[in-house]
């Protein structure tokens, strides 16, 4: 199965990816990964909100709510289906 | 037919109007809700989990109250406290805020790990979700660094059955090194098993091996453990102090403030139990 890495921001809605890793520091940091966004964790796009930022994902059965900003710090590879 | 078996407890639990409601084998008849009433306890029991797990449900099970239940987070802002008395001892339970982290650094999170760290109750109950267990599980294991006598209520289970998941507890209770109890609060289920794991850890009748992770390399061991003497020469009666000097080293600013205006020093002087009380007179 090939993947392409990337950031969690150009994740589309069709798509599942994996967390290669974190690239945010402080607090948000911690705070992420305390809900369950860590390496190896699965991932894809629940719902977008009206203007596309927040978007809501959902990550080990629950839903988590980014902004796109946060979106870009989280590095992904996408599943090729 | 269990009228004439004899009854071990010196003191028999109120009369139930059946012949199971008295027989030594129900725990749960066992149970008696003390409300609001803590005086005389014999031991503190804690209640954490992430928000929305049920805590509050326990608690009421519990104790006979009405805590406020609601599944929304920040519902609990403080520790909400109530008795329940089980076979013959009386015990204080306290529902703490709902928290995903030992970690972070929220005001309502922080009444939920001040009470865990050095209020040090005899058991700490974490109501996990079993819906969303490996979520969950980040709590628990933080919870395990700092306290081995822990009961881990796997809570909606009737809910994980309907979506189809199966929970292995007794693997889960080897993994973890600490009881593991399959319930559903909200039909007082489980609550039997609840109670008797509880009385089995507070009097120490059965031994937990809690899972404590390891630290990396010897350095960091070093550091940590130099780090932790000196918070103990300089707040004598301070608990956890290999967890502070952890945090210390990660550069938590919450505990770097409470290291420097005095907040540990409170805490190493505070009588056991009394933390959460006083956190926020202050």
């Amino acid at each position: 199965m090939a993947s392409t890495a990337t950031t969690l921001d150009r994740l589309r809605r069709d798509q599942t990816a994996t967390v290669t890793s974190v690239n945010i520091h402080g607090p948000q940091r911690r705070r992420l990964m305390d809900l369950g966004m860590l390496p190896g964790t699965r991932i894809h796009i629940d719902r977008v909100s009206p203007l596309g930022d927040p978007t809501a994902y959902l990550v080990r059965g629950s839903v988590i709510a980014l902004r796109r900003e946060q979106a870009r710090g989280i590095h992904i590879t996408v599943e090729q289906e | 037919m269990a009228e004439d078996l004899p009854t071990p407890s010196a003191s028999p639990p109120p009369a139930a109007n059946t012949a199971c409601g008295t027989c030594v084998f129900n725990n749960a008849a066992q149970l008696r809700a003390l409300g609001v009433d803590v005086s005389g306890h014999d031991h503190v029991v804690a209640l954490a989990g992430n928000p929305n797990t049920g805590k509050s449900t326990v608690f009421n099970a519990l104790t006979g109250l009405r805590q406020h239940v609601g599944n929304w987070p920040g519902k609990t802002v403080t520790g909400a406290e109530g008795g329940f008395g089980y076979r013959q001892r009386h015990y204080k339970l306290i529902d703490l805020p709902g928290t995903y982290s030992l970690l972070s650094d929220s005001q309502d999170e922080d009444v939920a790990r001040d009470f865990l760290l050095f209020g040090q109750p005899d058991v700490t109950v974490v109501v996990v979700d079993a819906t969303r267990l490996q979520r969950n599980l980040n709590l628990v294991l933080q919870i395990l660094q700092v306290t081995g006598r822990v009961v881990v209520a796997l809570n909606l289970v009737d809910e994980a059955h309907r979506h189809g998941l199966a929970l292995d507890q007794r693997h889960l209770a080897r993994e973890l090194g600490v009881p593991v109890v399959p319930m559903t609060a909200r039909n007082r289920q489980g609550l039997d098993t609840l109670l008797e794991a509880i009385e089995q850890v507070a009097l120490g009748t059965v031994a937990t091996r809690a899972r404590r992770v390891r630290h990396g390399d010897d350095r960091t061991e070093h550091a940590v453990s130099e780090l932790a003497a000196r918070l103990r020469r300089d707040h004598p009666g301070l608990a956890n102090t290999r967890w502070i000097a952890l945090r210390l080293l990660e550069g938590d600013p919450g505990i770097e403030r409470a290291v420097t205006d005095g907040t540990l020093d409170r805490l190493s002087g505070a009588t056991p139990h009394a933390v959460s009380s006083e956190t926020t007179g202050t």
